[in-house]
């Protein structure tokens, strides 16, 4: 039982993120990673978690929400408080950051998750300008100053774990069985409810949980740049993780976090250019989005036989086997297979077209 | 006792009745064939029993109990299951992993199981794709397992249609014009698949098709529409002399030609 955790590419997984964290943790203790490469690197975690949430929704459920700069504000608005009102501990804040949204997830979902593409964009992108009038209008919480002097107490380890936690969660959930029924639900809703998948739970599902990764997103944020404000959650943010994931590909996880990454630096390194700067990063997206319809990555994702297939490519010149690995021994053994198997592609020449 | 029974079922759309006062009975492992010609309300039957519309009146018995207020994903795990006369398949996924989505009511892992990859995630997800190879093997789809479903042929996406429908273990299977676009040996060689699945699944089934001699062929009773209304019932043979069906299909001269 244990054996099946302890396969090759699980360690090597587990090696790589011990020597990225380690990594992280020594260029920051010994100050080699300056104070504003610092504001980058948890900028860059910060939105991998908002990128490959809003994925869950949009890429893999097929459901169009710009609503998620408004799971942000829940999150960090209800952390901060917790936190500066009530005295919590980090972690209960997180947790607490993690439930209201989830909550407000699916109070949002059951009556929208109805709607169906340009319709349900427009009813998420209300609720989040909804939720920032409340947020303007209420003492409590600082109105338009918003919560100021939150405790810096998100630090490289929660950063890091937290990341980890949604990118492998996410992946997880859609490598798997549930996760077909979501990707049914994107490709073709009637078949899916006809083949006995609830798709109003799907897609609820889907949505508390992208839901609850931006709450967290959003905890993070609030305790790591002091001050959060209506403002920092308005559909311009919403729209920024949208153009991380549309940019990597709607339904790639690698590429959520690949362009959520990169866009961040990019943004950050055009900073000197200031009026040139959104300029610039316009033209990057329309060039992308021209040569590229599918996003960066398409649907495509990082992994050993992704790796494999490649280096396979690279130096012994053979096709990609099959669009996806067998998931157990038995799906590859020889004689399974009454039929024929397809022919097979010659091996001389250059690689074929698929 | 019978498997399904309607009993003066029928749906209205605004002032257009698209069916109404279908008194279908169907006993357990029979292979009955439903006609009609174009806009006759075959599919929007299949729509009314497996949930798709709600009735405006009348009811559906399936198995002992009422349908008709249910949902389709309700229905299917009662027991029906569908293909769609333009092929409803889920084109950005494999071939087995179209037939694991029908799968996934009946043996998916628990949603933590599958969030944190817990030991019970791995027997399951191991035999959902055993039973989901297992069924293209039969369909003989098997060594197109790891292609994308849009890349099949059209032949084999309608076969795959089947398998899905039959991954989530039906009593009744509804077969929306199955023989839609085949050639002749496509269309005989689907007659014996869909003999042999009824053979070895105990399936009942309901047809809807144009091909005659698929219907002909397979089926043992046959009911015609025309207009949302039933015309006849009886068997293929009692069928192909009924002047009515006759008039339906072809005017009122050949059938006057006919008898």
């Amino acid at each position: 039982m244990v054996r099946r955790y302890l396969r090759a590419g699980n360690l090597a997984v587990c090696a790589l993120l011990v020597a990225t964290f380690l990594a992280g943790q020594v260029a920051i203790a010994s100050g080699w990673l300056n104070p504003y490469y610092q504001v980058q690197l948890f900028s860059m975690g910060i939105n991998v978690i908002l990128a490959v949430s809003l994925n869950l929704i949009n890429g893999f459920t097929g459901q169009f929400s710009l609503g998620h700069a408004g799971f942000m504000a829940v999150g960090a608005y209800t952390a901060a408080v917790a936190t500066t009102r009530w005295g919590l501990p980090f972690a209960a804040a997180v947790l607490l950051a993690a439930a209201a949204s989830a909550v407000m997830g699916l109070l949002v979902g059951v009556p929208t998750l109805r709607l169906r593409g340009d319709y349900l964009a427009i009813a998420t992108l209300g609720f989040g300008e909804i939720l920032r009038s409340i947020l303007y209008n209420v003492d409590y919480v600082g109105g338009a100053t918003g919560l100021l002097g939150i405790p810096r107490l998100t630090t490289w380890p929660w950063l890091f774990a937290l990341t980890v936690v949604t990118v492998l969660a996410v992946k997880n959930l859609v490598n798997s069985t549930r996760g077909l029924a979501l990707k049914a639900v994107r490709d073709d809703e009637i078949a899916a409810e006809d083949a006995g998948v609830d798709t109003t739970r799907t897609k609820v599902l889907a949505f508390v949980l992208g839901a609850v990764f931006a709450g967290i997103g959003g905890a993070l944020y609030a305790h790591y740049f002091f001050v959060i404000q209506p403002t920092t959650f308005s559909f311009l943010k919403s729209f920024e993780i949208l153009v991380y994931v549309v940019l990597g590909g709607l339904g790639s996880i690698t590429g959520s976090v690949v362009s959520a990454t990169a866009l961040t630096l990019l943004s950050a390194a055009l900073q000197q250019l200031a009026a040139l700067r959104m300029v610039l990063y316009g033209l990057v997206l329309v060039l992308l989005m021209i040569f590229r319809t599918g996003g960066l990555f398409g649907t495509w994702e990082l992994s050993f036989e992704a790796i494999g297939q490649a280096w396979a490519w690279l130096f012994h010149r053979r096709p990609p086997a099959g669009d996806r690995a067998p998931l157990t021994a038995a799906a590859s053994s020889p004689g399974s297979a009454t039929l024929p198997d397809l022919p097979e592609v010659t091996r001389d020449g250059a690689p074929q077209d698929r | 006792m019978a498997l399904l029974k309607t009993v003066d079922l029928g749906v209205a759309f605004g002032g257009l009745k698209a069916l109404s006062g279908l008194d279908l009975e169907l006993e357990a492992g029979e292979l009955v064939g439903l006609i009609g010609p174009n806009g006759a309300g075959k599919t929007t039957v299949f729509n009314l029993l497996t949930g798709e519309f709600a009735p405006s009146q009348g009811e559906i018995l399936f198995d002992g109990r009422r349908l008709g207020h249910l949902k389709p994903h309700q229905v299917n795990r009662l027991g029906i299951a569908r293909t769609f006369q333009n092929i409803r398949l889920f084109r950005g996924l494999t071939v087995v992993e179209n037939v694991e989505v029908a799968l996934h009511a009946r043996m998916a892992p628990g949603f933590l199981a599958t969030l944190f990859r817990l030991p019970a995630w791995y027997e399951r997800e191991a035999a959902v794709e055993a039973r989901a190879l297992e069924l293209l093997e039969l369909m003989g789809l098997r060594p197109y397992a790891r292609q994308l479903a849009r890349n099949l042929p059209y032949g084999l996406q309608r076969r795959l249609e089947i398998a899905r429908a039959l991954a989530s273990r039906p009593k009744l299977l509804l077969l929306d014009e199955p023989a839609a676009g085949m050639n002749p040996q496509e269309s005989r060689a689907l007659m014996e698949l869909i003999r042999a699945i009824r053979e070895r699944f105990q399936l009942t089934i309901l047809l809807i098709e144009h091909d005659m001699s698929v219907v002909m062929g397979v089926c043992e009773r046959i009911v015609v529409l025309d207009h949302g209304v039933e015309i006849a019932r009886g068997t293929p043979e009692e069928i192909r002399r009924n002047p009515r069906v006759i008039e339906a299909y072809l005017g009122e001269e050949a059938s006057a030609d006919a008898s």
